[in-house]
């Protein structure tokens, strides 16, 4: 096992090394964002009966479990409670995601680049590199842990510091089962893409199945270590005794996971490959075709999600109302406005945050021709007959058709489920058309892309920054009382948010306006720049 | 007519020169090799002519247009082979081809698939899965398999083994039986022996040497290997005659090739009893013009 072993503590140094932003960045942005939204709490629900109608509301829905747990302590509502139960399962899956993210970078995607084959040329054990990522993401699931345990505030009503430690382990146990399941899913699949589908699979049923279970009581939560964080009771009746679930848990998948890296060879995985077609199929001619046969599978993946989780949120728009009605601060506005027209601002608010999400389609296409440019394969397309424009203006064509579908499965998600819930198969064509009115919005991003991409290359992946602003903007902007100016930088600020607002055609072109000029530009600037 | 005309062609990466006014002619019709060491700018003058990279000074003309604007047009006519093949990981190596191909404007299958039978190439997995030379094979099949004009190679082989090498070399003796052009660049000096049939060497972004390989063979020496019944000291005086080695009969040594006559008639003075020649290799060429870098880093001239 030593020999096995031998040259983890180097590597680890070295992994740390190359992470040095991207970890900083997933910790920083878990840890503030939970605590962002604590420190919320108290002004959003001044007094213990506001609480108290939002532990009722939680209560009475069923579907409000897919975002909060089984609700201990919900007779007495402090703001302990809220946060064990409104906060847990978001951030608890947000750092499983960045474990399976992590994890695979180093190990699956590193065997694939065919650079772990000059590591393990070196003296290096064949469990050094499976180690040395594993310890990187111990590392950063303790420090998500002591920063939550030690940050969140005791001073609000119903926190502890013991509660604030079960809360913390609770986010880093599960994220420590997920390095696990991402160790084991890398030695199985021989593509980092494959390993990141399959470990994410793995994720969503797990994360489900609890959702499913806390909508009874039928104690099937257990199944899952999504279940076993909530189950840690913290702020209500902290027991300590589910953490050596997770201790075990993911003892086992890395127990699994090293002994079948220590005995197959590298490169290799345990779920063979399909071979591919020996002849090309006539479609594949054009660099349009080639586009959409890279993106599909995404474009798919990222379509169906959205239409789920539209369909989610439509599926609670009716109750929605009622939300509202309980809420003592609310009341006032609910009697003023009515009932249909609350559930039209929350219809609204709930599409305008999918188109967000949907963004990062637009944005994952835009970015592309960079990864296409660095790893050298546009070079042999462009010495063939195709222009410049051509190939790039293919790719974004893909980001800005393929966002339109997107947001399409948004619409079509949110309308028939909310038409089923409600009973008035009216609702599906507002909806449809709500979503599809911010394509450009998302066109607008996808321009940012091709700004950056023709003029500042290097720079692509800045994109996604703009995306994490608008985001953040979206999330926590109403709660933040900004400057206007600040919204204003956010294309999404500028759609009508139908159904609720009227439809207005003006700021749609002006935003389609500024996306053509991006792309014009970003596509003026790759015609002139050098490729490399 | 030149199919391919470069003068003075300049390109800097910050304050890197990678090239510093080359120049480079290949004719119509001609196997064209391009040596230099790494680094030399062979594979930037190739970016350069594909329109991939702008230059920032000289001129470079290529099929009679211009490399940079008018890409598109001139990309019809040529088939290009880069020295790292990469492709994309889930499409098989035969949708590779075929994609490129049709790219290029049409392929004839009968000759992608007698070329992907002659490398010995399943086409039918998946590109992550290939090693460096079955990629190399499947951008080489598709080059090859094209009706281009202008094929430029950037190490054609590298990743081959020498049996594949052998066919690629038969390959390229076919294309130029056909009248096609081909700009070769190589670090096997054998594969460019055997194919070119002028030489460009380059070093530092220059070139130093173009020629025939018979014009190159002319600036350089021959190898002279001769026993004799006398002791031969007395050679070292001779014009043109350099690292001379006597032992016990047997003489060696390099003359320049304008004293050859007179060196070989100086050594009957010994008593010849037997010669032997040889003619500069390419090798011997090289070693001439980067003798100096390699000797810097202490590796030995003599091969």
């Amino acid at each position: 096992m030593s020999t096995a072993l031998a040259g983890t503590r180097r590597l680890v140094r070295f992994t740390l090394r190359r992470d040095r932003v991207r970890l900083t960045v997933w910790v920083l942005a878990i840890v503030v964002t939970v605590l962002g939204s604590v420190a919320t709490f108290s002004s959003t629900y001044p007094t213990a009966a506001d609480r108290q109608a939002r532990a009722d509301v939680l209560q009475s829905n069923a579907a409000a479990s897919l975002f909060v747990g089984p609700g201990y302590g919900t007779d007495h509502y402090t703001f302990g409670a809220m946060t064990a139960n409104e906060m847990l399962p978001l951030t608890a899956l947000v750092v499983a995601l960045m474990n399976i993210f992590l994890i695979v970078r180093h190990t699956r995607a590193e065997e694939e680049e065919e650079r772990a084959e000059l590591i393990r040329a070196t003296r290096v054990g064949r469990l050094a590199i499976p180690s040395a990522a594993l310890t990187e993401l111990i590392g950063a699931n303790v420090a998500i842990a002591v920063l939550l345990t030690f940050g969140l505030p005791a001073s609000l009503e119903g926190l502890s510091a013991a509660g604030s430690l079960a809360f913390a382990c609770g986010v880093a146990g599960v994220g420590l089962v997920f390095a696990g399941v991402a160790l084991v899913a890398a030695q199985l699949t021989v593509s980092a893409r494959g390993a990141l589908g399959l470990s994410s699979l793995v994720m969503a049923v797990l994360y489900l199945e609890r959702a499913l279970a806390d909508m009874g009581d039928s104690g099937l939560a257990w199944l899952s270590p999504f279940g076993w964080a909530s189950n840690l009771r913290a702020y209500v009746d902290e027991r300590w005794w589910p953490l050596l679930l997770f201790a075990a848990l993911t003892a086992a998948l890395v127990a699994v996971a090293f002994r079948i890296a220590a005995h197959r060879d590298l490169g290799a995985g345990m779920i063979a490959e399909r071979p591919g077609r020996p002849h090309a199929s006539a479609r594949l001619r054009s660099p349009l075709a080639l586009a959409l046969r890279l993106q599909r599978t995404s474009l798919v993946a990222w379509a169906l999600s959205l239409l789920a989780f539209g369909a989610v949120y439509g599926s609670i728009a009716p109750d929605a109302a009622h939300l509202a009605a309980d809420v003592v601060k609310l009341k006032d506005y609910y009697a003023r406005i009515g009932h249909a027209a609350v559930v039209d601002q929350f219809v609204s608010f709930a599409i305008y945050l999918c188109a967000v999400v949907a963004a990062g389609f637009a944005i994952q296409v835009a970015t592309r021709p960079r990864a296409e440019e660095t790893a050298g394969r546009t070079e042999p397309l462009l010495a063939t007959p195709v222009g410049r424009v051509r190939w790039l203006g293919a790719q974004l064509a893909v980001s800005l058709g393929g966002g339109v579908l997107v947001l399409l499965g948004i619409g079509l998600g949110m309308g028939v489920s909310y038409a089923l819930a409600d009973g008035d198969a009216g609702h599906v064509l507002p909806s449809v058309g709500a979503a599809l009115t911010y394509a450009p919005a998302l066109w607008v991003f996808t321009g940012l892309a091709a700004l950056l991409f023709g003029l500042l290359p290097r720079a692509t992946t800045w994109a996604w920054a703009g995306l994490g602003v608008v985001g953040f903007l979206a999330l926590l902007g109403p709660l933040l009382q900004l400057p206007d100016w600040i919204y204003d930088v956010s294309p999404f600020e500028h759609v009508p948010r139908m159904p609720a607002d009227a439809f207005s055609a003006a700021p749609l072109l002006v935003l389609t306006a500024v996306a053509a000029a991006l792309l014009a530009l970003g596509a003026w600037g790759f015609r002139r720049r050098d490729l490399g | 007519m030149s199919a391919i005309s470069v003068t003075g062609l300049v390109k800097t990466f910050g304050a890197t020169r990678a090239l510093d006014g080359l120049d480079l002619e290949v004719a119509e019709g001609e196997v064209h090799g391009f040596l230099g060491p790494n680094g030399a700018g062979k594979s930037t003058t190739i970016r350069v002519l594909l329109g991939l990279l702008r230059a920032d000074a000289g001129a470079a003309t290529l099929l009679g247009g211009d490399p940079w604007h008018d890409a598109v047009d001139l990309h019809r006519r040529i088939a290009y082979v880069p020295g790292d093949v990469s492709l994309w990981p889930n499409l098989s190596g035969g949708e590779a081809i075929d994609l490129l191909s049709r790219l290029r404007g049409g392929v004839d299958p009968a000759r992608r698939d007698a070329l992907i039978q002659r490398f010995d190439l399943d086409p039918s997995k998946k590109a992550r899965a290939y090693s460096k030379g079955n990629r190399q094979k499947v951008a080489l099949v598709a080059a090859l398999a094209s009706d281009a004009d202008l094929l430029i190679f950037d190490e054609p082989t590298s990743g081959l083994d020498p049996l594949m090498a052998a066919g690629f070399q038969e390959v390229v003796r076919e294309l130029k039986a056909e009248g096609r052009t081909a700009l070769l660049s190589s670090h096997i000096l054998a594969e460019v022996e055997a194919l070119c049939d002028r030489v460009t060497i380059i070093r530092l972004g220059r070139r130093v040497e173009s020629g025939s390989l018979s014009d190159l063979r002319h600036l350089t020496r021959t190898t002279i290997l001769a026993e004799v019944a006398e002791p031969a000291q007395a050679l070292a005086d001779e014009p043109g005659v350099h690292d001379l080695k006597v032992s016990d009969g047997h003489v060696s040594f390099d003359v320049d090739t304008h004293h050859l006559n007179d060196a070989v008639r100086r050594l009957t003075d010994f008593g010849l009893r037997s010669m032997t020649s040889h003619p500069p290799t390419l090798e011997q060429l090289f070693l001439r013009h980067y003798g100096d870098e390699l000797a810097a880093e202490g590796v030995p001239l003599q091969t």
